[in-house]
């Protein structure tokens, strides 16, 4: 490695060398590009505004604030309350009407189902589908064949204090049996009580099925709850048997099990999450999806 | 953009560095520990980065054990827990995370990327079923998940025998759990998923605001799924924000 004293030039492009040489293959000392020189110190004299602008440099008990005060948290702040300035004036309206007064009143209408459509987007739809149309064990809410009532109080209600939620105490409540699990009936019992059930929305059953048998242990197991005719009672969320909407299914494997695990499906109580105001434009929202009582 | 080693000036100084390796190293060492002093140092003494909050409590046993899960099979790939202080962030997910909430997961689950949606503050949004279904087959509930099935976790007995090792380990680097914790470790975590009793009592005693759950009727033991959902059920649980004060930590 030579010392260089004399700038050296390579011959064939002109331009200067390190002065490194190995095997006589030199190192070229090609500048940097002028323009991304600049914009190097650039960045360097940028960041000076910054540490003048935002908090940046720590000291012993705290840190330089930066020269309009700004920060993160209270950023945030303001910025919610420019989106309270847009939304107050229609969500105030909202929280003063009664619910059956907003869907008499169209304007009213499209705020509460713009705002309860956002709502149900982000809460709602993981479980009940982003179409509202449910999933397996998660009701469809297009329909009208409600579990626990499709009245606006109704509705409004079990987004409050969800079902089978524990944390609240005003949470729908109401739990089947595990009638196979627990021995209340057995196999041969339960596959008879399956087969009536399935007769009463008229899907066929298998020949060997005795019905009378079925009829008579819905009367004295399921029929408290489910009623004698099997239509459901919504005080308790038994859902309605005779219609051809099923939440867990309507094969005969699907009703067995159900028959034997029992339980229930679990929605949160929305009342700590969500302010009442959203809850109301929920509320309307599922209402007005085409099932609402 | 030296071309010229002859100049004598401050600029060309950097020639002693490069020509002597020791000195190289001495100013790689100076300029780290001036990086570190100024990064680093005041995050241990500066009171707005060590910000005290009410409700914050170590993770239960079995939400422990689901914690290890949940690092394990990469969650944190996907779904970030850090819900910054932006008006869409806390519009969609709550409050915007506070420092403290995550202060005894060692390593943290911030994560960087979101595609999924941010977990910080899921517990207590779905129901317990809802994540057993979701986690065996996400697309049953969510046709457009793009989120892999995790069919093997409910098949999975949860090995809680090192349990109570991970939290004495843990206690070394400063998350508070007490010699009684760490002894009844493996009693706690089957408590939490046994429903009610004594040793859920002293379960919810040791752990404040613990969500017991009777997991074990159709079956023997808990499983993976048993844990992972227990502490997704806690994740951004712990603060009451109705009591939080926002203003407190903005100068």
């Amino acid at each position: 490695m030579a010392n260089a004293t004399e700038p050296r030039v390579d011959a064939r492009t002109g331009t200067a060398t390190t002065g490194h040489e190995w095997d006589g293959i030199a190192e070229l000392n090609t500048p940097l590009p002028r323009w991304w020189l600049w914009t190097f110190y650039l960045t360097i004299v940028w960041s000076i505004g910054y540490w003048i602008v935002y908090p940046a440099w720590p000291g012993v008990t705290g840190f330089t604030q930066g020269a309009f005060g700004w920060h993160a948290r209270s950023a945030v702040v303001d910025d919610l309350k420019e989106l309270q300035a847009i939304r107050g004036p229609g969500e105030a309206k909202l929280a003063a009407a009664k619910l059956d007064e907003i869907e008499k009143n169209p304007e009213l209408l499209a705020f509460a189902r713009a705002s309860g459509g956002a709502a149900f987007a982000n809460n709602c739809a993981p479980c009940h589908g982003a179409g509202a149309q449910g999933a397996v064990g998660y009701p469809n809410l297009n329909d009208d064949d409600w579990l626990w009532g499709g009245s606006l109080d109704d509705i409004q209600q079990t987004i409050t204090h969800g079902a089978r939620w524990d944390a609240d105490k005003a949470t729908r409540s109401s739990l089947m049996p595990a009638f196979g699990r627990d021995g209340i009936l057995k196999a041969d019992e339960i596959a008879n009580v399956a087969q009536y059930v399935r007769s009463l929305s008229g899907l066929p059953n298998e020949t060997n099925a005795n019905l009378a048998k079925g009829k008579e242990l819905f009367a004295t197991n399921c029929a408290v709850c489910h009623g004698d005719d099997g239509k459901g009672k919504q005080e308790v969320g038994a859902p309605n048997l005779t219609d051809k909407i099923w939440l867990y299914g309507s094969d005969t494997a699907s009703i067995v099990n159900r028959i034997n695990v029992g339980g229930g499906g679990q929605m949160p109580a929305w009342g700590g999450r969500l302010d009442p105001t959203t809850i109301k434009a929920l509320t309307v929202y599922v209402h007005s999806l085409g099932g609402g009582k | 953009m030296a071309s010229s080693t002859q100049s004598s000036s401050l600029w060309h100084k950097h020639a002693i560095f490069e020509k002597n390796s020791i000195i190289l190293v001495i100013g790689i060492i100076v300029a780290i520990a001036w990086g570190g002093l100024v990064e680093i140092v005041p995050l241990f003494y500066l009171k707005s980065t060590i910000e005290k909050v009410d409700g914050v409590r170590p993770y239960t046993p079995l939400e422990l054990a689901g914690y290890n899960i949940y690092v394990r099979e990469g969650c944190y790939l996907c779904h970030s827990q850090m819900i910054r202080p932006l008006r869409d962030e806390v519009e969609r997910y709550g409050h915007y995370s506070l420092a403290a909430e995550s202060m005894y997961d060692h390593p943290f689950q911030w994560g960087s990327k979101r595609n999924g949606p941010d977990l910080a503050r899921v517990g207590g949004k779905y129901s317990d079923d809802w994540h057993r279904d979701h986690l065996r087959n996400p697309r049953a509930v969510v046709p457009a998940s793009i989120m892999p099935s995790y069919p093997w976790l409910e098949k999975t007995p949860l090995d809680s025998t090192h349990i109570g090792d991970q939290m004495k380990t843990l206690s070394v680097v400063g998350v508070p759990y007490t010699q009684e914790m760490i002894d009844s470790a493996e009693a706690d975590l089957k408590a939490q998923g046994a429903g009610d009793g004594k040793a859920a009592t002293a379960l919810v005693k040791r752990y404040p605001k613990t969500v017991v759950r009777d997991l074990t009727a159709e079956k023997d033991g808990l499983t993976e799924l048993d844990a992972l959902v227990a502490y997704l059920q806690h994740l951004g649980t712990q603060v009451d924000f109705k009591l939080y004060d926002d203003k407190a930590n903005i100068r």
